[in-house]
């Protein structure tokens, strides 16, 4: 059938540089650019261009550009472009419609309301060049009280397993299958070197990454894929996934195409079989089904893991989030409305669920509320850019953050949403064996601990302007924030003031 | 963990443990001390509800259970070999890797859910979802062979692995009351006695005469079951049985609009 679509994209090749090299034409996975001997010429089919970037950036000659298609409809704000071309696509295939990376709706933003606080005059603030800084975070369930002993000056409580964090940012889950093991690999070294935690997915842990445990984070999600004791045991962390940011409360599906020799190993599954997530785990029906699952992965890891479930900020997240710490999680980890995915329906992805930040303040208020805040770490998860949302989160509460999309943009990403064609140009989101091997797990993870060190280093700026030198006195500080263009009721969940009040 | 006075040693290697008023987490650490002492066969006494036995044990030691042992028996397991004189919950065998579970008795809700390998003999009859997300891989191929009936969804998202309902508390003219059989099945088979309409197969679902090597599967299991219960496997096997099997390998291929 004819394709109505419009190209989105206008490659220009500017012919006074092109020497007819054919980078482009090897880079591009999505067969724009192909070469005509004859004519000795470099051309392009546009309308396969997703503006991924990846020949631009390796025309040696600096000849291309990719331009946005500017060609106009009629104008007309309920009929955008988008709304006209879904309709087309649907009516072209009858499908549902599939996309990647997180939702690019432009719904609020609310890290961009919000501001953080200095000391000036009253209160001195703190150079960290030259001053000790603390962003040292310890996940795990922390005890009701803390009981010292006068004469050893030790802690007489029994402590809770706890896991440490160097920088308050973990990689978010993303699976084999959905990613490379290359990625995987950088992911699993940055988490190693810059001693924090990378997060398995659910798609099992290759052989070769099991020498990363200390520093690995093991998904239990409906499929179950990969699942043995050996995989409970490897990681320091077993995350039982409820949901997904991208899309709450749907399934997952890796298609045969994906499953490749390594990918059907390290899940457990034949070579080209389907491998189908079910939307709930089938053993989880309520919060008492829950407490069963945890205590059950809690019983096969010998009570030395801790236990982190995950869940799609939904609207009614702040009293799921108070059953999932009575039941037993040790963390207790929000993906919100902008969370990533390999895979999702489009209108699951830009229709459901809600903002992290008002995820998360509602959350921490609650379980303060419950007096319950205590009993489990919170890490949030969710369209985190920079370290300036970091410090954000951190005062509305959270423990940690995870990041997802940025890992992948640090390692070359272009958020060019593809990730569900399994065609990524640049290696990340692919199992093609001619495109994994675009990342080298050396320059990946040197890329990633570079880009945490960046974080890591602003961070301690943002602390010592505070006055402040440890993130922990930072944590829920809802004091240090406040609030730039937000209604009433935003600022009343929020918990926070406006400015200049 | 302080010395255990209930461990007994009555003979070379089988461990007694009295269960009666131990809650979970500490019987299941009496049952590992039992394990870790080398202990081939253990013997639980008035199990009432404590759950996850056989959970993070990795080694073929026996576990004979008295009692009505609770939900997730043998979750996760991989390797020893269950025996229940009783009835087992919810979750028997759930994400089992490897090893026997053998009950003397009924089971409840998703047993077997998402198995790896392993094998289940119920006597009885089985709540909802049994074998749901089963699924084989490489020479583990996991297998549930019931004795009576089953509740709705048996065999849902089904990957790979063999299930066997014998519904031998049925008359051959008898009617199961299942729903949505095998929905979404995508691998592995289900060989069954007993009648049911077509609307209470799953979309996916194709059904088909044994043929020789299914007759052959069904035959060695049957005698398993059979030599677990004391029943005489002839007399199940002169029975008609019907083998369910994926109609495609990729139920929700065209679904998607790129």
């Amino acid at each position: 059938m004819k394709t109505f679509i419009p190209s989105k994209f206008i490659v220009e090749r500017d012919p006074a540089r092109c020497i007819q090299c054919q980078v482009c034409v090897n880079q591009c996975s999505f067969a724009v650019n192909s070469y005509d001997a004859a004519d000795n010429e470099v051309m392009a089919d546009e309308n396969n261009c997703v503006g991924c970037h990846r020949c631009v950036v390796f025309c040696p000659t600096n000849a291309l550009n990719i331009r946005k298609n500017t060609l106009d409809y009629r104008e007309n704000y309920n009929w955008r472009p988008e709304a006209i071309e879904d309709i087309l696509k649907q009516a072209e295939t009858g499908g549902m419609l599939l996309t990647g990376m997180g939702n690019d709706k432009g719904y609020k933003v609310y890290w961009d309301h919000i501001l953080l606080n200095a000391s000036q005059v009253t209160n001195p603030s703190i150079d960290p060049l030259r001053e000790p800084m603390e962003l040292v975070t310890y996940l795990g369930r922390k005890p009701d009280r803390v009981e010292i002993d006068p004469v050893t000056h030790t802690l007489k409580n029994a402590m809770p397993p706890q896991v440490k964090l160097n920088v308050p940012v973990m990689f978010s889950a993303m699976s084999y299958g959905a990613v490379s093991l290359n990625v995987q690999h950088s992911l699993a070294r940055a988490a190693t070197e810059a001693g924090t935690f990378w997060n398995t997915g659910e798609g099992g842990l290759h052989a070769s990454l099991y020498p990363y445990g200390d520093h690995t984070i093991v998904q239990v999600a409906s499929g179950r894929f990969g699942v043995h004791s050996k995989y409970l045991n490897a990681g320091q962390v077993v995350e039982i996934k409820i949901g997904q940011g991208a899309k709450p409360g749907i399934g997952g599906h890796l298609p045969g195409e994906k499953v490749t020799a390594e990918v059907s190993r390290t899940r457990m599954i034949p070579i080209g079989s389907d491998a189908l997530s079910p939307a709930p785990q089938h053993d989880i029906y309520s919060i008492e089904d829950l407490a069963q699952l945890v205590y059950a992965l809690k019983e096969a890891t010998g009570y030395r893991k801790l236990i982190s479930v995950k869940i799609a900020a939904v609207h009614n997240v702040a009293a799921i989030a108070s059953g999932m710490v009575r039941a037993g999680a040790d963390i207790i980890a929000i993906d919100g409305l902008r969370g990533s995915t390999g895979a999702a329906p489009k209108v699951i992805r830009d229709n459901v669920g809600i903002p992290i930040e008002m995820a998360l303040a509602a959350v921490d208020a609650r379980l303060r509320q419950e007096n319950i805040r205590n009993q489990a770490s919170l890490v949030i998860a969710g369209g985190i850019r920079n370290s300036g949302d970091i410090a954000k989160a951190i005062a509305l509460g959270a423990d940690a953050v995870y990041i997802g999309t940025a890992a992948l943009i640090a390692l070359g990403c272009t958020a060019c949403q593809q990730c569900h064609t399994g065609k990524c140009a640049w290696g990340i989101c692919t199992s093609d064996l001619a495109l994994t091997k675009r990342i080298n797990p050396e320059i990946g993870s040197r890329r990633l601990v570079n880009l945490l060190r960046g974080w890591a280093i602003e961070l301690k700026d943002i602390l010592g302007g505070m006055g402040i030198n440890a993130l922990e006195s930072l944590r829920g500080n809802r004091l240090h924030l406040r609030g730039i263009g937000l209604s009433d009721n935003e600022l009343k969940i929020l918990g926070i003031r406006p400015v200049g009040d | 963990m302080p010395a255990n006075p209930a461990l007994k040693k009555p003979h070379n290697s089988i461990i007694e443990i009295n269960a009666q008023d131990i809650a979970t987490h500490e019987l299941n650490n009496q049952l590992k001390q039992a394990v870790a002492a080398g202990a081939n066969k253990i013997l639980m006494k008035n199990v009432c509800g404590q759950r996850y036995i056989g959970t993070d044990i990795n080694s073929p030691v026996e576990i004979e259970i008295e009692g009505t042992p609770g939900n997730d028996l043998g979750s996760f397991m991989n390797g020893p070999r269950i025996t229940v004189h009783g009835n087992a919950q919810d979750g028997c065998g759930n994400t089992m890797n490897e090893g026997e579970i053998v009950v003397h008795g009924h089971a409840g809700d998703i047993t077997g859910l998402s198995s790896r390998g392993g094998r289940i003999f119920i006597r009885e009859g089985v709540g909802y979802r049994t074998g749901i997300h089963m699924k084989e891989y490489g020479n583990k191929k996991p297998i549930i062979v019931i004795g009576g009936a089953a509740q709705d969804f048996f065999g849902e998202y089904m990957a790979g692995g063999v299930l066997v309902l014998l519904a031998l508390n049925m008359k051959d003219s008898d009617y199961h009351r299942t729903r949505y059989m095998g929905t979404g099945m995508h691998g592995g088979v289900i060989y069954m006695r007993g009648r049911l309409e077509s609307h209470q197969l799953g979309r996916e679902v194709g059904t088909a005469e044994l043929n020789g090597a299914d007759h052959e599967v069904l035959s060695g299991l049957v005698g398993q079951f059979a030599g677990h219960f004391d029943l005489n496997a002839d007399k199940i096997l002169r029975h008609e049985f019907t083998k369910l099997f994926p109609l495609y390998h990729r139920p929700y291929g065209r679904l998607y609009a790129y």
